[in-house]
């Protein structure tokens, strides 16, 4: 008795949230797949039916396939960067070395600005201007005889959106270096010495037990990162404005549906990347909750 | 027990209502209550919430109040993102049906294709006629703020978009004179490049834009350029071909560091020497006034090249809404947004010229002189980047072709590019 008016009583606690959740992320994700199957151009909505015409026109769309593009580049670039250089960072602060915990904080610093900030600070050190007007770090290069590394930053033709990574990556590899740092002080001190016993140099030991031990690790931090790159947005509005050459799927839906009124298909493509994050983020909440329950 | 169920179900209910009313708009619209019973009220929504822009609605707000002490003045400005911001929220409200009386936008399709399509503003003739607007404004520019003979909106104020900036000190020292045609320009572009000095300055994508309209005026010609728009001058046309061929030529001379430039940084090149010339819309000139240089020493300026004796013009405006609220209080609200008191208290404030070609002169600076000159005097046409000539779609669509060719430079997938954009979105069939 007591239990079933438990049971009663939590379930109408948290039905206000659940009546939210419904209404304000499920209810909106269904009326935009709706408009994105509608021909809805103008200020005023309009359902006519359209089947899978908008999704067709973005796969024909140019300025689609430079945006699928660009982020391929920028989730390679600043994926890979950030594990790369997060584990090394690990690597180096597991030394044991001294003041550890103030080389911590200054490599996780960067994580708590937004990407705004960094996107305004990195915009004045890749200044691609030449000649007199050179600054930021072309400047730098400059003066340390480093000329040959002038570059036009993210204003180089094709692969303009690796030099916006390039600031993602510098935000974010603190977070990879935090993620690596806890996953190397759970290995357990035993499992090196006996390897070291073995025979196994550093290398072997990095290669063969440490790495394979840290693969949830790395899972995660693809997860997470790899789902922020498609999701991408502020920092390239913050360096670059809205340019062509360095377009995303996200900024081309808030051109397209707020500047053009193309409302249909802006909610086209909004589904799309509600679609390509939900592929990595749903066998991820999966496997977590799996692995949860198994302990 | 049972109690206990109560107080529990009291909270539910309160958690409930709490989420639902913090759904609800925060403030419910002043359109919605009924009006004071001692005096009206007028609510104008805009944009204009910092700078010369405030402080001109400010003053032409003053102006109001003192030929209107019974109407209160609502101001419902919106900050943020050039009005990106202000107009997401207009189209909220117009979508909810509670629009706000009177509201600001670029004269021209930008409001005309977004809002009479939607059926949203009244057209406003009578006005017009009533107050003589007629004979104080250009008689080229009523076309351009037109719909099937129906005028849509009262501009405030005239900004130029057709200005070729130059540094006079470098002109002097390259011997060259100011460029009357385009080829004059181009050659002027190449001695330029030949000394070592860098012809033009540029900015990111939206200063391309602004160029490329300059540049298909100065080559077409008024009448071409016209008629691009209303779907009689065919842009897969030949002479369309040579406007962009110029337009190539011409980007060719410009910086290489054009896409990290804001159109500040570009026009800036120019009076500190760095570059010859730069188009940019006269709101430059009040931006060089601000950082300290004087007018025909450190910059001068002329029509762009070919587009002598044309003012392609852009336009702040107001409109009345379609089921206004207080639809008399809206509209002597415009009557003083058109009126020489309130042109005259608003332009000299914001840095632009008044719509009305009848304002005092000496109220205004040298620049601004010279261009109420060739506003009254000039065959008047429309930008497009600003929203006079396009529609939004239309625009948004040749935004991605320019962007397109920028980074790939090919100029006849561009003109196959508007061409779709005109079929698709525009009038051409």
């Amino acid at each position: 008795m007591f239990r079933d008016k438990d049971r009663y009583l939590s379930v109408l606690l948290i039905s206000p949230s659940i009546l939210a959740v419904l209404i304000f992320i499920y209810g909106f994700i269904s009326w935009s797949v709706r408009v994105s199957l509608s021909k809805w151009k103008g200020l005023n909505p309009d359902y006519t039916w359209n089947a899978l015409n908008n999704y067709i026109e973005l796969f024909k769309d140019p300025r689609f396939h430079v945006d699928v593009r660009n982020t391929l580049i920028f989730t390679g670039v600043f994926v890979v960067g950030s594990i790369v250089v997060g584990f090394l960072l690990a690597v180096m602060l597991d030394q044991g070395l001294k003041g550890e915990g103030f080389f911590r904080s200054l490599f996780l610093f960067p994580m708590a600005i937004s990407y705004i900030v960094t996107g305004v600070v990195w915009r004045w050190l890749m200044n691609p201007a030449e000649g007199t007007r050179t600054s930021g770090l072309n400047l730098l290069f400059s003066y340390l005889h480093l000329d040959f590394l002038q570059n036009a930053w993210h204003t180089t033709p094709y692969w303009g959106m690796a030099a916006i990574a390039l600031a993602a990556v510098w935000q974010m590899s603190g977070y990879t270096m935090a993620l690596y740092l806890a996953g190397l002080r759970s290995i357990p001190a035993e499992l090196r010495e006996a390897a070291q016993i073995d025979g196994a140099n550093e290398l072997e030991i990095y290669r063969h037990i440490i790495l394979p031990l840290l693969s949830p690790v790395t899972l995660s931090a693809l997860i997470i990162l790899g789902h922020m790159s498609l999701k991408v947005f502020d920092l390239i509005i913050a360096i670059a404005g809205k340019q062509y050459p360095l377009d995303v799927p996200a900024i081309y839906m808030w051109q397209t549906t707020f500047d053009g009124h193309f409302y249909g298909r802006g909610a086209a493509i909004g589904i799309l990347l509600l679609i390509s994050v939900a592929l990595l983020i749903i066998p991820y909440i999966r496997y977590t909750l799996k692995t949860e329950v198994q302990q | 027990m049972s109690k206990k169920l109560w107080y529990s179900l009291l909270a539910v209910l309160m958690i409930t209502a709490t989420v639902l009313s913090a759904c609800a708009p925060a403030t419910q619209p002043p359109a919605a209550t009924e009006p004071p019973a001692a005096g009206d009220q007028v609510e104008v929504f805009s944009w204009w919430t910092g700078g010369g822009e405030a402080a001109g609605l400010d003053a032409m707000i003053v102006v109001f109040n003192a030929a209107n002490p019974n109407i209160e003045f609502v101001n419902s400005a919106v900050a943020g993102g050039a009005g990106t911001n202000a107009r997401a929220v207009l189209a909220t409200r117009l979508q909810a049906g509670e629009p706000p009386d009177s509201w600001q936008g670029h004269a021209g399709q930008e409001l005309i294709g977004t809002y009479v399509a939607g059926g949203q503003i009244e057209p406003l003739n009578d006005l017009y006629e009533a107050e003589g607007w007629l004979a104080v404004m250009p008689e080229t520019l009523i076309p351009l703020i037109s719909q099937d003979g129906n005028i849509y909106s009262v501009p405030v104020n005239i900004h130029r978009a057709n200005v070729l900036w130059y540094n006079p000190g470098i002109l002097e020292a390259n011997n060259i004179a100011v460029p009357t045609t385009m080829d004059e320009w181009l050659a002027a572009m190449e001695t330029l490049k030949a000394a070592g000095v860098q012809p033009l300055a540029l900015g990111e994508q939206w200063t391309k834009m602004h160029l490329l309209e300059t540049v298909l005026l100065g080559t077409l010609g008024p009448d071409a350029y016209n008629g691009l728009w209303d779907g009689s001058t065919d842009w897969g046309s030949a002479e369309v071909k040579a406007a962009l061929d110029n337009y190539v030529k011409v980007l060719s001379y410009a910086n290489t560091d054009s896409a990290s430039l804001s159109w500040q940084d570009a026009s800036q090149l120019v009076v500190n020497g760095d570059a010859a010339f730069n188009v940019m819309g006269d709101w430059a000139e009040g931006y060089f006034r601000e950082i300290g240089k004087a007018p025909n020493v450190d910059y001068g300026w002329a029509p762009v090249p070919g587009s002598v004796g044309v003012f392609q013009f852009l336009s702040d405006s107001f409109v009345l809404a379609v089921g206004a609220p207080h639809p008399e209080a809206a509209t002597a609200w415009l009557k003083i947004a058109g009126s020489k008191a309130g042109q005259e208290a608003f332009n000299p404030v914001k840095g632009s010229i008044c719509a009305r070609t009848d304002c005092d002169k000496s109220l205004f600076g040298e620049y601004l002189q010279s261009a109420m000159e060739d506003w009254s005097t000039d065959i008047v046409v429309g930008s497009l980047t600003h929203g006079v000539v396009a529609n939004d779609s239309w625009k948004s669509e040749i935004d991605t072709a320019l962007g397109a060719f920028i980074a790939d430079g090919n100029v006849d997938a561009f003109q196959s590019a508007l061409v779709a954009a005109c079929q698709n979105s525009g009038p051409c069939e």
